[in-house]
């Protein structure tokens, strides 16, 4: 296994990206990033096996387009990581701005605490091997899965009393499933959006990607496996069907 | 009380005389307005929609149409159009969808501009004897060169230049998804931009392999829905476009209805099969002009740095402002698409209401970066109606770099701009998804009429350049002197910086 180490200080993210694509190529398994402090765009439209450890802050569109790569942060994500990204996994050890996850159409996504608004937004699937996820370890701001198209969001809300307070849960969304702990008020679901009945199918569906959460942030995951989730989804997987007429 | 039906909008009739009732209009309408009982052909006219595919096809002209058979009482304000749209909205409380472009009878910019031409103080140019230069680079190009002269009289570029397209001819074609018009009808222009030295756009419904061969010619187009958008795609691509607005519905999305998401689509789309296609009104990973630089360098720095990156807006009232703020953000090329833009479906009250036109657009716009001193950070692309090679010499006069045609080339592969493209029943097998309506179009057959149509356009404006003494479409270029305002007031005169005739 060949391990590549770089320091990212005071680096441009384009040479940054330069060196990342270079070691990938000459078969670096795993890439350390020291002293990253906001560079955009790490591992943009990056493919392969190969996992990168962020040391620090990383900037915006972490892992944007990316597929395979395995992308572990030791800080926070400013915003969108994991927009637009086919396949692959990344993991937060911190917080993440706005729209995490933005129209993500594969891999898995994990953050340890919270997230800003838009969070998985415009989310979808295709085939079986498409699926996304974005599991988020505590609260979320508003319009969280918005136009969501297909795949799953699970919001944990470790430690938290509400995780989700704000407004827009799922408007608009017309495939794929949001699932958040404890209760969540009706007057918080976006317009299409509906609750659904979290049973012990639903639980078993989310299991291994709690586990998978607990593995990563080492913690337990027998306090979060039962039905306690609220479970929201389409009311309809055609939104905006009914809404035209023909001239 | 019921509000009853209301007049026909078409009136067929078969000249019974000279039909052979050979049955083609049968089989040829596939909205069913023609059927058989017995021996008889039976006429449904309220099922027509003008797309003349039985005119076309009947080999004794033996059918008529007429447009709108029943008056109404004449009012120049409650119009048939006025009235008939109420009524439609009482029965059904909904928004009218409607597909092409602008159909309101706004006066046209392009109708009341004219071009210059030699006459003794300096010799037009033949092209037939002279070469015309028409080759068309779309991108950066640097405010000046930088050269190191050696020793030995060897000359270098120190100045790095960022990639650019290269066109034969100032026409590409616009985008138009897959989806939306058919494989065949994508093949076909996709032949004929290859054909022709050109570019073409995939619109924003991927890229589906049978296009591979032709990725070259491909602009690949990054909407708000990112449908079928993947690092391969973007690989593939020979430039890259972000899509912000289009010029028939200026701010708001679109929405494929799932009845189009067939197997194929649903694969190039990267979709789940039969489910709607919704691209949201903005990016949600743009919501300012400094997140719109984000997703250019983004594109940039996935394809790195190897491919120009467009962004299409719709020709709106600040779009002078916005390109101005697109030119500084990476992007390559900024396309304004006017209001008489395209589009399979779009909310009527956006077609015919939003926007502005092109030609005020694109003047402003040019203006504005040559005001700020940053026009050549990137080209102008002018969009949405352009009808001849008048227009397109024009639009170039006026400040563009190239143009992009759509609806033209689709006529040239038969549409007849009907409207109903909505529909998914195109009979010309451009707009439908239908099996027996795409195989009637052969792309052999209709890339040559699009290539034939882009060769003759580029014939003419080498022949109005030349007989204006310009050789090179860079003397054409925002060459406003080269043309007059006819009848246009002084507002527009001022906007688009045109004298009037005579002056
Ligand atoms: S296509 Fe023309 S000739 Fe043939 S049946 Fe129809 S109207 Fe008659
Ligand atoms: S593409 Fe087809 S449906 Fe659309 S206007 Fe043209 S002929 Fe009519």
């Amino acid at each position: 296994m060949k391990k590549v180490e770089i320091d990212a200080k005071g680096m441009h993210y384009t040479p940054l990206n330069k060196m990342i694509r270079e070691a990938v190529k000459n078969g670096a398994k795993e890439i350390i990033l020291d002293n990253v402090i906001g560079q955009r765009f790490i591992a943009d439209g990056l493919k392969g096996d190969v996992t990168i450890r962020i040391n620090g802050v990383a900037g915006g569109d972490l892992g944007m387009f990316m597929n395979g790569p395995t992308c572990i942060v030791n800080g926070n994500c400013d915003h969108a990581p994991g927009n637009t990204m086919d396949g692959g996994t990344i993991v937060i050890h911190g917080s993440a701005g706005d729209a995490v996850a933005h129209s993500m159409r594969g891999g898995k996504l994990f953050v340890e605490k919270n997230i800003g608004y838009r969070g998985g937004i415009h989310m979808k699937q295709y085939e079986e091997d498409r699926r996304p996820a974005l599991v988020v370890g505590g609260a979320s701001h508003a319009f969280l899965g918005e136009y969501m198209a297909g795949g799953l969001i699970i919001v944990l809300g470790i430690g938290q009393e509400n995780p989700v307070m704000d407004r827009g849960i799922g408007s608009g969304i017309h495939g794929g499933m949001i699932v958040i702990r404890g209760e969540v008020k009706d007057e918080l679901l976006g317009v299409g959006a509906r609750k659904m009945e979290f049973g012990e199918k639903e639980l078993e569906m989310i299991t291994p990607y709690v586990e998978e959460f607990c593995k990563h942030f080492d913690t337990e995951p027998s306090g979060l496996l039962d039905t306690n989730y609220t479970c929201i989804v389409p009311a309809s997987t055609r939104p905006f069907a009914g809404k035209y007429t023909w001239e | 009380m019921s509000l009853g039906s209301v007049p026909l909008k078409y009136k067929v009739t078969i000249d019974r005389e000279q039909c052979m009732h050979c049955m083609r209009c049968i089989n040829n309408c596939s909205y069913g307005v023609f059927h058989r009982e017995d021996d008889r052909i039976i006429i449904d006219s309220r099922k027509c929609t003008a797309c003349h595919h039985c005119i076309s096809m009947c080999p004794r002209d033996a059918i008529s149409l007429q447009e709108r058979p029943v008056d109404y009482r004449s009012h120049p304000l409650w119009t048939a159009e006025a009235r008939e749209d109420i009524i439609n909205q009482a029965r059904t409380g909904k928004i009218i969808l409607a597909g092409m472009g602008n159909a309101k009878p706004y006066p046209v910019i392009f109708d009341r501009l004219v071009l210059d031409a030699c006459q003794v103080t300096n010799p037009s140019i033949d092209p037939l004897r002279e070469p015309m230069e028409l080759r068309t680079y779309i991108g950066k190009k640097p405010p000046r060169l930088e050269i190191d002269k050696k020793d030995n009289g060897d000359i270098e570029m120190l100045t790095k230049l960022t990639p650019n397209l290269k066109l034969e001819t100032p026409i590409m074609i616009g985008h138009m998804s897959y989806g939306a018009i058919s494989l065949n009808a994508q093949l076909s222009l996709a032949k004929a931009v290859e054909k022709t030295g050109t570019f073409m756009g995939t619109g924003e419904g991927g890229l589906h392999e049978a296009i591979y061969p032709y990725q070259k010619n491909m602009i690949v187009q990054v909407a708000s829905g990112r449908f079928g958008v993947d690092i391969n795609y973007l690989e593939r691509g020979a430039a890259i476009e972000i899509k912000i607005g289009q010029g028939a519905k200026p701010g708001i999305g679109g929405h494929l209805p799932g009845e189009k998401v067939c197997q194929d689509v649903s694969c190039t789309r990267m979709i789940p099969l039969g489910s709607d296609a919704i691209s949201p009104a903005p990016h949600h990973d743009i919501y300012s002009i400094e997140d719109l630089a984000q997703l250019v360098r983004s594109l940039k720095e996935a394809t790195e740095w190897k491919k120009p990156v467009f962004v299409k807006i719709a020709a709106v009232h600040n779009a002078a402002a916005i390109a101005a703020g697109i030119a500084r953000s990476s992007a390559d090329a900024v396309v304004i698409d006017g209001f008489r833009g395209g589009s399979g479906a779009t909310p009527k009250v956006f077609r015919d209401n939003v926007g502005i036109p092109i030609e005020a657009a694109v003047a402003s716009v040019d203006q504005k970066l040559k005001d700020q001193g940053i026009r050549n950070k990137i080209s102008v692309i002018a969009s949405g109606g352009i009808r001849n090679s008048a227009d397109i010499a024009k639009s170039i006069a006026l400040g563009a770099d190239a143009v992009y045609i759509g609806t033209g080339a689709l006529i040239a592969m038969g549409c007849r701009v009907c409207g109903q493209c909505y529909r998914g029943m195109c009979p010309w097998g451009i707009a439908t998804q239908r099996q027996e309506l795409v195989d009637r179009l052969d792309p052999e057959i209709e890339s040559e009429h699009v290539a034939n149509l882009i060769r003759s356009w580029t014939l003419e404006l080498s022949e109005l350049m030349g007989a204006a003494g310009i050789n090179s479409i860079e003397s054409l270029r925002s060459n406003r002197s080269r043309l007059r305002g006819y009848m246009l007031d002084e507002g527009t005169l001022d906007v688009l910086q045109v004298k009037p005739v005579g002056a």
